[in-house]
């Protein structure tokens, strides 16, 4: 069996796959790829099921040795491995894919072809960070065994990345509590802050008014945007609590999801509302684009 | 019973706005009716409502309506419920329960009667959530209700028990938290390699057991 040993890991390099749904009535989110779209074109590109394990890294990469030849692909951000991106890409016996601080978003999956073969929990090989369900971030020496779980062959060709909108546009639908805020969502830029991690994406500008109503605490999905007492939004990312009190004048959109995940500390975004229908509109284009990888 | 879209994923279903055991048991009833429905990824249940999310691709936000409205209909029987009783054993006041005597002072009984009334109370964990599996207990009685810490701590040990308002729960992990601890159990509320991870499930019965000083 080949194995992947860990040279030095970069500033938090987890494995990923697509999370660990069913279990959010125990108080556990599903976690998962940040961004998950880089993950399933990675893992497509070398020939493996879209849901297959894989490393995900964060702002700064780590360097990686394999005991035999792989094929890998290196896909999201430009971590200055010196590698083509979004291709699929061999490696000899011994390679050693060295990553370092990104060039451009937060973050670089290594998808390996047959998969990373560590245990699941609950399900999923996706490390659940805040909680430490699944495991932890890789440390120097760490060896992970490579699995034979590929479906087809590798892609030959280098394929275009998805296209970011401009000007950091997120698009958004309303939320449950959406009457309760005027439009000051929509009004302003914001900045990720530097505290944004896994869980949610902090973010600073112009404070958004408390509103008035009282809500009871309840269910909060990805994506969901959140006004606390002092007005500074936050996200709900892929590692969110289950549920939350806090009330939400909007949810980032499912085609949106993956730039989260590529979102830097300050990063500047606005928001721009749409209706459901476009959002579904927009997610089934996305699906498109990567099904042209089977 | 409401429905609307909370996500382009999700679809949020309220009964009613307040706590009440009425709004818990139809949020047990969904829940357990829409474990395994095709297309659905995940159901968070809380004091009044349910979350329900769901695969986009597979399903839309139509269909899932027609599953809740199905799910719901007809009597609030033929869901089995497997209920069980869990006794937490637990030790109360000094360092173990620094606010016990904040509601003794607040509700005017003894700290003896306050963890006499609370141990004589039976609890059912309403939901459990929030970050890291924290049980949501009803039960708690009404004489013995104290409002929230006007600052939170920075950190509340594991296994502390507390009152928020009319609300009791346990903190599964460290973690910062307003709520006033009265008491703490050293059960393992929480395993990361647990599966589930939680100790407490939502419709478990829960009874508190006084521990003798040593």
């Amino acid at each position: 069996m080949n194995r992947l040993r860990v040279l030095t890991p970069g500033l938090q390099t987890t494995v990923q796959d697509l999370g660990r749904f069913g279990w959010a009535h125990f108080g556990v989110s599903a976690s998962g790829a940040a961004d998950a779209l880089a993950l399933r074109a990675g893992n497509l590109l070398v020939g493996n099921a879209e849901n297959a394990a894989a490393l995900e890294m964060t702002l700064a990469g780590g360097a990686f040795e394999f005991e035999h030849a792989a094929v890998i692909a290196l896909t999201g951000s430009d971590f200055g491995a010196g590698l083509p991106l979004w291709s699929a890409v061999e490696v000899g016996a011994g390679a050693i894919v060295r990553c370092g601080p990104t060039r451009s978003g937060a973050r670089c999956y290594l998808a390996v072809r047959g998969g990373l073969a560590v245990p699941k929990t609950m399900g999923s090989a996706s490390v659940h960070v805040t909680t430490g369900v699944g495991g932890r971030p890789l440390r120097s020496g760490d060896v992970l065994p490579i699995g034979d779980a590929a479906l087809r062959k590798p892609r030959s060709e280098q394929i275009a990345p998805p296209q970011d909108a401009p000007g950091g546009v997120l698009r958004v639908t309303p939320a449950p509590q959406a009457e309760w805020f005027a439009d000051e969502l929509y009004s302003e830029a914001y900045r990720v802050a530097e505290e944004s991690n896994r869980m949610g994406l902090r973010l600073r500008g112009a404070a958004i008014p408390s509103p008035a109503g009282h809500m009871l605490t309840e269910g909060v999905p990805l994506g969901a945007i959140q006004v606390p007492p002092d007005g500074q939004p936050i996200i709900l990312f892929v590692e969110h609590q289950t549920t939350g009190g806090y009330p939400k004048p909007a949810n980032v959109i499912s085609a949106d999801f993956w730039r989260l995940g590529q979102l830097r500390p300050r990063d500047q975004i606005r928001f721009e509302l749409v209706t459901f229908d476009r959002a579904i509109d927009l997610l089934r284009d996305q699906e498109k684009w990567l099904y042209q990888l089977v | 019973m409401i429905l609307r879209p909370a996500s382009d994923r999700s679809l949020l279903v309220s009964f009613g706005d307040g706590i009440s055991l009425e709004a818990h048991r139809e949020v047990v009833r969904l829940t357990r009716r829409l474990e395994g429905v095709r297309g659905i990824l995940n159901l968070h249940p809380a004091f009044a409502s349910v979350l329900i999310d769901f695969d986009p691709r597979l399903r839309n936000r139509h269909e899932i309506e027609a599953e809740v409205r199905q799910s719901m209909d007809g009597a609030a029987d033929g869901v089995a419920m497997e209920r069980r009783t869990i006794e937490i054993p637990a030790r109360f006041g000094g360092d173990f329960g620094p606010d016990l005597e904040d509601v003794a002072r607040h509700t005017g009984f003894a700290p003896s009667e306050v963890i006499e009334r609370f141990c004589a109370a039976e609890f059912e964990v309403y939901f459990v959530g929030f970050a890291t599996c924290f049980p949501y207990l009803g039960g708690l009685p009404p004489e013995l209700a104290t409002p929230r810490l006007a600052a939170p701590r920075k950190q509340v040990p594991a296994g502390s028990i507390a009152i928020a308002g009319t609300q009791a729960g346990l903190y599964p992990v460290a973690s910062p938290g307003g709520w006033r601890l009265i008491g703490r159990t050293p059960l393992r509320l929480f395993d990361p390699h647990g599966e589930p991870p939680p100790l407490l499930r939502m419709g478990d019965r829960v009874v508190f057991v006084p521990e003798e000083r040593s």
